[in-house]
């Protein structure tokens, strides 16, 4: 037996041998480097021609491979400006500038040695954030950084706990800068994400945090005191936008997870990955859209009293508490939102919103589900019509999407001067730029 | 050329004496509890799909920015010990080969020492690990170090 064992042992690695012989020949012959492997031509991934888009709709990559892109905007120049999550070269905003009108960025200039998220472009200043601040920097005519190393710091000390910790930001047009601020907890239990510990009544979190707050888009070094909460009961809202149209501000709120792990009595898993709604919200001054008390059923149309807080499913809460302008299937976390105010694409698109979900974890076992961007159909300001898959197959296919493990997760949107839409993926650092032409 | 059969032939001298050194090795701790170590990865099973899958997903890699891959990393392969520490008392924020995962990972102290030994074991031998078991009494000493606060 021993005998067999180590001829068994000698004959498996003197195969092992030879191959690793053979591919050092093959090394040899592509080149004497050893890497054969390596030699074999690149596998073609063309992330413009993946995109599933409407017909008349196409799509150019801008950039590549280039690291955590999260929310982009365009000035009216047309310079596109992306804010990075992780430094790239040290810097975390990089600036995309198209000089000859193939829509490839061909001049690229990095500046802010700041990684975060958000970024916005307002009244000539370009305002970027970390986790905890907001900076910004002075546009010229040409949409060209004009002290790249002295940019202005607006808001300071925002709390950020490592968990819905992105800072997002939207512009009105009079001068006011909001912020989310997410929760730093999923339902607000004493234990975060822990099965059996009870929801803290009132929830201590939403005195800093779950809501939008606003600042003044002028003022430097402010903190929590002077700024004000403008709306409250939003667990993340990585999505918001200042929609011109309504002249009131939008945001896009990630619902809570885990109901299913939490309470599985209660909810068994394909209705955990349902549950609950991701909602469209139209905020205003002092809105309340009521977590963690409640969460939004898309399929009862109702609001629902939290499990932490006494619910069963089925009790409804949240009287206080504003309904959703439109609501989404669950965990498809909507991380872009845009308004379509230009007029290139088709008519029915005006006024819309175009929300880019960066695709579900919390629906396992159940397959994952997002990875697209969608037109909602808008009409008088309100949602109007179903929501549309518009731009699909970021995932690599439908597979991939149900397993998660996806080529690129759309995050950031904006739209371009010339009306194209841009959509960042936040996975390999791909920048498209989608444009309609009958 | 002589460079490349150089290399070849090192490869496949380092292959050798690894798997031969692997083949004196002892065999691997009996794992505690009932029937052994493959009965103990098919109980870990089923406590992973109920306590661990929704965020490390069915194939143990986690999910970008926010829960830790189970696959071959040194939390899971390394110190039993503080393995089981990571699941007695959770955990926040991690690095694992230079990505950042913020994620909350709840403290299970309500699960037994035999589901603990299990789900690891389970773990470390999945999602292309190979690793000794953990056992319950492995469990219960480092339960007896970390006592679980009051809710």
């Amino acid at each position: 037996m021993q005998q067999f064992i180590k001829k068994e042992i000698f004959r498996r690695a003197a195969g092992i041998t030879a191959v690793l012989f053979l591919s050092g020949l093959a090394g040899f012959a592509n080149g004497g480097d050893g890497g054969g492997a390596k030699r074999q031509p690149a596998k073609t991934t063309d992330a413009a021609s993946q995109l599933k888009l409407p017909s008349g709709f196409s799509a150019v990559t801008v950039v590549e491979n280039f690291g955590r892109t999260r929310h982009i905007a365009v000035g009216p120049g047309g310079a596109v400006f992306v804010k990075l999550s992780k430094l790239k070269d040290g810097k975390g905003i990089y600036r995309l500038e198209d000089t000859d009108g193939d829509g490839k960025a061909d001049k690229i200039t990095g500046f802010g040695n700041f990684p975060g998220t958000g970024v916005a472009i307002s009244d000539g200043y370009l305002y970027a954030t970390t986790d905890e601040d907001v900076y910004r920097f002075k546009l010229n005519a040409k949409d060209e950084v004009v002290n790249p190393d002295q940019p202005e710091k607006i808001v300071t000390g925002l709390l950020s706990r490592h968990e819905h910790e992105a800072k997002t930001i939207a512009l009105d047009d009079k001068g006011n800068l909001f912020v989310n601020i997410g929760a730093y907890s999923n339902a607000c239990q004493l234990k975060d994400r822990t099965k059996g510990s009870p929801g803290m009544k009132p929830c201590p979190i939403l005195d800093s945090a779950g809501g939008i707050w606003e600042f003044k888009a002028g003022k430097a070094n402010q903190t929590y005191g002077d700024g004000q909460r403008y709306a409250t009961g939003l667990r993340n809202c990585v999505a918001l936008f200042w929609n011109k149209s309504t002249n009131s501000l939008f945001a896009m709120q990630h619902g809570r997870d885990q109901l299913h792990d939490l309470f599985p009595d209660m909810w068994d898993t394909k209705q955990s990955a349902e549950l609950p709604a991701e909602c469209m919200y139209e905020l205003h001054q002092g809105s309340n859209c009521g977590w963690p008390y409640i969460f939004y059923d898309q399929l009862q149309h109702k609001k629902i009293l939290a499990p932490e807080y006494g619910g069963d499913g089925m009790k409804t809460g949240g009287d206080d508490a504003q309904d959703p302008a439109a609501a989404y299937p669950g965990h498809m976390a909507p991380n872009g939102l845009v308004f379509y105010s230009g007029s290139q694409f088709p008519e029915k698109y005006k006024n819309g919103a175009f929300i880019a979900f960066h695709g579900s974890w919390n629906r396992a076992p159940e397959p994952q589900k997002g990875y697209f961007v969608v037109f909602q159909p808008f009409k008088n300001g309100k949602p109007s019509g179903d929501w549309e898959v518009f731009a699909d197959n970021f995932s690599g296919g439908p597979e991939k999407a149900a397993s998660g493990r996806v080529d690129y997760r759309p995050c950031g949107l904006a739209q371009g001067p010339d009306g194209s839409l841009y959509v960042t993926d936040d996975t390999k650092g791909t920048v498209w730029k989608i444009s309609y032409k009958k | 050329m002589q460079k490349n059969l150089f290399i070849a032939l090192t490869g496949g001298l380092f292959v050798l004496a690894t798997v031969l050194m692997s083949q004196t090795k002892k065999p691997a701790a009996k794992p505690g509890g009932s029937g052994g170590l493959q009965a103990s990865i098919t109980r870990g099973k089923q406590v992973y799909l109920e306590q661990c899958l929704a965020c490390h997903q069915v194939d143990g890699l986690g999910v970008q920015g926010m829960n830790p891959p189970l696959a071959k990393t040194k939390f899971v392969l390394g110190d039993k010990k503080a393995l089981v520490k990571i699941v007695l008392t959770g955990m926040q924020g991690v690095e694992v080969d230079g990505e950042d995962y913020h994620g909350v990972m709840a403290p299970h102290p309500d699960l037994t020492d035999q589901q603990i030994a299990d789900v690891l074991t389970y773990v470390r031998n999945s999602f292309g690990n190979k690793a000794t078991a953990v056992t319950p009494g492995e469990v219960k000493v480092v339960r007896a170090a970390n006592p679980a606060p009051a809710q």
